[in-house]
């Protein structure tokens, strides 16, 4: 089964790591995905841009409105996500709590199978 | 969670929310600051222990809300000090504290904090120090190293400024929106101020360089408040770009290397992907504006793989609707760079000249001025004009490329008089 792994965190401390830090931090995460990588279980990794360079179509009355956003209501945002393919939940628990474990912000992660429709290949 | 670093990253990025709040609760600028430091010690005191609170930034207010009382209390020795327990207990009301605090309460506290740095009587290294030293919580010989001057110089500097935004009275009232948008453009020339101040610095490792990363992050900030302000985004994308070209932009040795022989495989994609993002974004609300133009322009060449590639057309266009929106000089300076790679510097030189009244005392002016009259082999002059710049020059490095161009045209006049 995909599960694709949702990281939540706080933006602003996140975006506020200063390059060491964020460099230090990236080293523990990578070194809990070798494993899974090297078994050839884990696809792609992403780290999405901030949510200030995000952009929103919203269903109008008439015509799909295009908002800026989203905004920062949400205390928690999106900044990334993991694909990986993992026989049970329990696996990917055990995994998403290694990742908590390295990851020094307030860092939740959301974990939801998933169907592939399309493989894709823009980021190839 | 027991790491302290990451107190600090919390702390720092609550501060301007949380010091902009206690600075509206107190009206007052050293007793909105003794209380937030009070609520940063108290955090790294029970935090580690009792991990990070829901909101900090809620919580911090709260409880510097509180030890800011008893301070005032105390001073005025009104009342008797209420016990450490009253505050101790900060749960329920930190979460209430959150419920009312969304961001659009932060939006003007924030903005008056960063407004009240940007007085017009003070000059702009004053306002860029102020800034550093309140919104962003620098200390203030961290401060003093950057700017070249002793500690003592600087604290005193800094409570000189304090001393005169005191007086002028801090405006408390909530703006009109003509106000706002007003303070919004005063605080965006301030954050970019503090970003070219640590832009200029060759040396990454020197102190300034971190500033271009502060202003960064207050700009981020200020974008997270003012999320659908085109010219914020403009700003953001503006300084991500300049800053990706950062690895690129001096050699091994420390010298400059123009825009048109980096080594663009340096440029920081990330930044440049981000900043084109947020371009597009800002360019969809059809309200163009400087910072939106300059972060086009920096953009073309963003986009060209080689400097060869470079749609100067288009770069031209964009000065243009520039010099039109924000006539200066100085632009129009830049302009002639363009001119020279589409006309020649024949042409260029026409634009350049009429310039000399207003900008004889700019480096860039005679930098170019040598450098178009040296194309055109007028060395005598180009001679002139470099050793004007070297005088005018801000640092050794400026200084060393006007240097190593009078070499070039001396070398290239030797072999000419050669043959």
């Amino acid at each position: 089964m995909l599960y694709a792994i949702l990281c939540y965190a706080h933006e602003e401390t996140v975006f506020a790591w200063t390059k060491e830090e964020e460099a230090a931090v990236m080293e523990k995460l990578y070194a809990v995905q070798e494993p899974l990588a090297k078994a050839g279980k884990l696809g792609p990794v992403g780290r999405l841009m901030p949510t200030t360079a995000a952009t929103t179509v919203r269903k109008g009355r008439d015509e799909a409105l295009v908002i800026d956003g989203p905004f920062a209501e949400t205390k928690e945002a999106l900044l990334g996500f993991y694909v990986v393919d993992f026989d049970t939940l329990d696996e990917a628990v055990a995994f998403s709590k290694q990742l908590s474990s390295v990851n020094p912000g307030s860092t939740s992660y959301e974990i939801r199978p998933f169907y592939v429709f399309r493989p894709g290949d823009a980021a190839s | 969670m027991t790491d302290i670093a990451w107190i600090d990253l919390a702390l720092a990025s609550a501060r301007p929310k949380a010091l902009g709040a206690l600075l509206r609760y107190f009206r007052d600028l050293d007793t909105a600051e003794e209380a937030f430091q009070e609520a940063c010690l108290r955090a790294i005191r029970t935090w580690p222990e009792k991990g990070p609170p829901r909101d900090p930034t809620a919580w911090l207010i709260f409880v510097g809300r509180n030890s800011g009382i008893d301070a005032v209390r105390k001073r005025s020795k009104l009342q008797a000090l209420p016990d450490e327990d009253t505050i101790s207990d900060t749960e329920d009301a930190e979460s209430d504290i959150a419920e009312r605090l969304d961001d659009s309460h932060y939006r003007d506290d924030i903005l008056r904090l960063l407004f009240i740095c940007c007085h017009p009587d003070l000059p702009a290294t004053q306002q860029i120090a102020l800034a550093l030293r309140i919104v962003s919580g620098l200390s203030v010989p961290q401060i003093a190293r950057a700017f070249l001057v002793s500690e003592s110089a600087m604290e005193q500097r800094i409570t000189r400024a304090k001393a005169r935004v005191a007086k002028a009275g801090v405006p408390f009232e909530t703006p009109s929106s003509e106000e706002r948008a007003e303070r919004l453009s005063i605080v965006s020339t301030m954050i970019y101020l503090i970003f070219n101040e640590g832009y200029s610095q060759a040396d990454p490792r020197h102190e300034a360089a971190a500033f271009s990363d502060e202003a960064i992050r207050l700009a981020r900030l200020m974008l997270r408040i003012f999320p659908a302000e085109p010219e914020l985004m403009g700003l953001l994308a503006l300084m991500l770009l300049q800053i990706s070209r950062r690895p690129a932009r001096f050699s091994a040795e420390d010298e400059i290397v123009l825009l048109e022989d980096q080594d663009r495989s340096l440029w920081n994609q990330l930044f440049i992907n981000e900043a084109l993002a947020l371009l597009d974004k800002a360019l969809r609300h059809r309200q163009p504006g400087p910072y939106q133009l300059q972060a086009a322009i920096a953009a073309v060449h963003s986009r060209a793989k080689r400097a060869e590639d470079t749609d100067w057309v288009e770069i031209d266009l964009l000065y243009r609707a520039l010099e039109r929106i924000q006539p200066s000089p100085v632009i129009t300076l830049n302009r002639a760079v363009v001119i020279s790679k589409l006309h020649g510097p024949e042409a260029a030189l026409d634009l350049v000249d009429p310039l000399g009244e207003k900008l004889d005392g700019y480096f860039y002016y005679h930098g170019l001025r040598g450098n178009l009259l040296k194309q055109l082999g007028r060395h005598g002059q180009a001679r002139e004009a470099f050793d004007r710049a070297i005088a005018l020059a801000h640092s050794a490095a400026e200084a060393a490329h006007i240097r190593r161009q009078i070499d070039k045209m001396q070398q290239e006049a030797g072999q000419a008089a050669v043959k």
